[in-house]
């Protein structure tokens, strides 16, 4: 992060021939606003023997940087958007029924009653109730706060590690699907409609045994291009949507190259969902 | 098909009894090969498609390249191929992967993990070159061609791919290009320009010199 900063001085200045952890630490943080002829200026100041020496010096250190560096972000992704994604769902779920909890024993002490989040964000602050009650308030208000925080980390994350697909679903849903898949290799690996009823097991499960009707869609049924079509359309709306999903996933997997094409394709198509409502009824669900 | 001059180390050969270009080197994705020759597909590869439609890149053999957007290594394995000095840089981890793999079997091919935007961050890496390669898929590529320039001498060459979509995906490619072009003209002097559309949509070739 020493951009702002460069010293002008090339990545081999300073550095021991053969340590690799300096070479790194060089690469990754050094800079030069101008870049100078680092070979000769190398053999010059004795760090090699030669063009060629210092050139078998240099794929050394770039190589082992690089594959460090790639091997870290890899490290960092996807197996960690996993575990922010339960870890919000779990203080999330676990702050709303222990809210639920503080507004009954609230509502046992005090004039006015209320109920959810908010309600226990008020008893949290007030020092007319038992210290105990009071407590529990202010668990579920940390926990509240916690799950925030989980959420912007998300935010934060789930671009870098699956740029298209965030772009698409936004990126708790996107990182909602890694989850649910056990990653993003598996999810990119996954046919469309499995991405579809991710979320909806049970119901796939029961219609699986024959007694019930196949599910729509599973956690993607958050998204505008579901959510805000009418209902009778959501069926060809989810499969869309899926689809683009689906591409989304593999390319962020299989190249990671940000292709904002892909968004406008699904726009396109949901706006021609949507439009077929409008005028004509019959040819619906029995599109592609 | 006109018949310009190929950089020295590029040569036609047939593959299976079609023509195809081809650079000598170990294979890396899968490319068919014939002895040391191994086939450069242009659809595959933006400086592929440029040399395969005729576009006098002014590349010669042993150049030193800095090839910015180098993915997953195709493009930028035939280009150490036939080079000097490569260095690569690629900003995402995913096909850096795969990059360090044409790297491993390359001895003059340095992949660096490096934002194309800042420059100065590999500054201290990268050595004077005389031919930058451009293939950056994000919004404001003819910038990062300009502030890349300090690394070209007078003179030097710089091939670059626009990516109509990657600038913004509702306009006209052409109006694309035209900006595109505009703001590289104060830096560089365009040599040529040629679409790629045969074989990849709603990109634009351009070789130009440095001013």
């Amino acid at each position: 992060m020493h951009e702002d900063d460069p010293t002008d001085e090339g990545w081999f200045a300073g550095l021991d021939r053969g340590d690799l952890a300096a070479a790194r630490e060089a690469i990754e943080s050094g800079g030069s606003e101008t870049p100078a002829d680092w070979p000769a200026l190398a053999v010059e100041s004795g760090f090699a023997d030669g063009e060629a020496d210092y050139y078998d010096a240099l794929h050394e250190a770039t190589v082992h940087t690089t594959r460090e560096m790639v091997h870290e972000a890899e490290r960092a992704g996807d197996r960690q958007l996993v575990h922010a994604v339960w870890a919000m769902d779990d203080c999330t779920r676990t702050a709303n029924e222990l809210a639920e909890r503080v507004a009954e024993w609230a509502g046992s002490l005090l004039e006015e009653s209320g109920s959810g989040l908010e309600y226990a964000r008020e008893v949290a602050d007030r020092d007319d109730v038992p210290t105990s009650l009071r407590s529990l308030a202010t668990r579920v208000r940390d926990l509240d706060d916690q799950a925030a925080t989980l959420r912007t980390d998300i935010e934060r994350t789930a671009p870098d590690v699956a740029p298209n697909l965030s772009a698409m679903a936004g990126p708790v849903l996107a990182a909602r699907l890694v989850s649910l898949a056990g990653g993003l290799e598996s999810l990119a690996k996954k046919p469309s409609g499995t991405l579809q009823v991710l979320g909806a097991e049970e119901a796939l499960f029961a219609h699986l045994q024959g007694h019930a009707p196949s599910p729509k869609h599973g956690v993607i049924y958050t998204h505008d291009a579901v959510r805000n079509t009418h209902p009778d359309d959501r069926g060809s709306a989810s499969r869309a949507l899926a689809g683009k999903l689906t591409i989304a996933a593999r390319v962020d997997h299989y190249s990671g190259e940000r292709k904002p094409e892909l968004d406008e394709e699904l726009r396109e198509r949901i706006d021609a969902i949507r439009a077929r409502k409008a005028g004509d009824g019959a040819t619906r669900d029995d599109d592609e | 098909m006109s018949e310009p001059t190929l950089p020295s180390g590029v040569e036609r050969r047939a593959f299976d009894g079609r023509e195809r270009l081809a650079t000598r080197g170990p294979p890396v994705y899968g490319e068919p090969t014939d002895g040391e020759w191994r086939a450069w597909d242009p659809s595959r590869s933006k400086l592929g498609a440029m040399l395969k439609l005729g576009m006098d890149t002014g590349l010669a053999g042993d150049d030193t390249v800095l090839y910015l957007g180098a993915a997953s290594g195709t493009t930028v394995s035939h280009v150490a191929d036939i080079s000097g000095a490569t260095y690569a840089v690629e900003f995402a981890a995913r096909p850096a992967r795969d990059l360090l793999s044409v790297a491993d079997d390359r001895a003059n091919l340095f992949p660096l993990l490096k934002d194309a935007r800042r420059p100065a961050t590999y500054g201290h890496v990268v050595e004077p070159v005389d031919v930058l390669v451009q293939d950056v898929a994000t919004r404001g590529q003819a910038d990062v061609a300009v502030r890349n320039a300090r690394f070209l001498s007078e003179g030097g060459r710089l091939l670059l791919a626009v990516k109509a979509r990657s600038e913004d995906v509702t306009a006209e490619p052409d109006a694309v290009f035209e900006s595109v072009t505009g703001t590289l003209s104060e830096t560089y002097e365009i040599l040529g320009t040629r679409r790629l559309d045969r074989f990849h949509d709603d990109h634009l070739g351009v070789v130009a010199r440095r001013r």
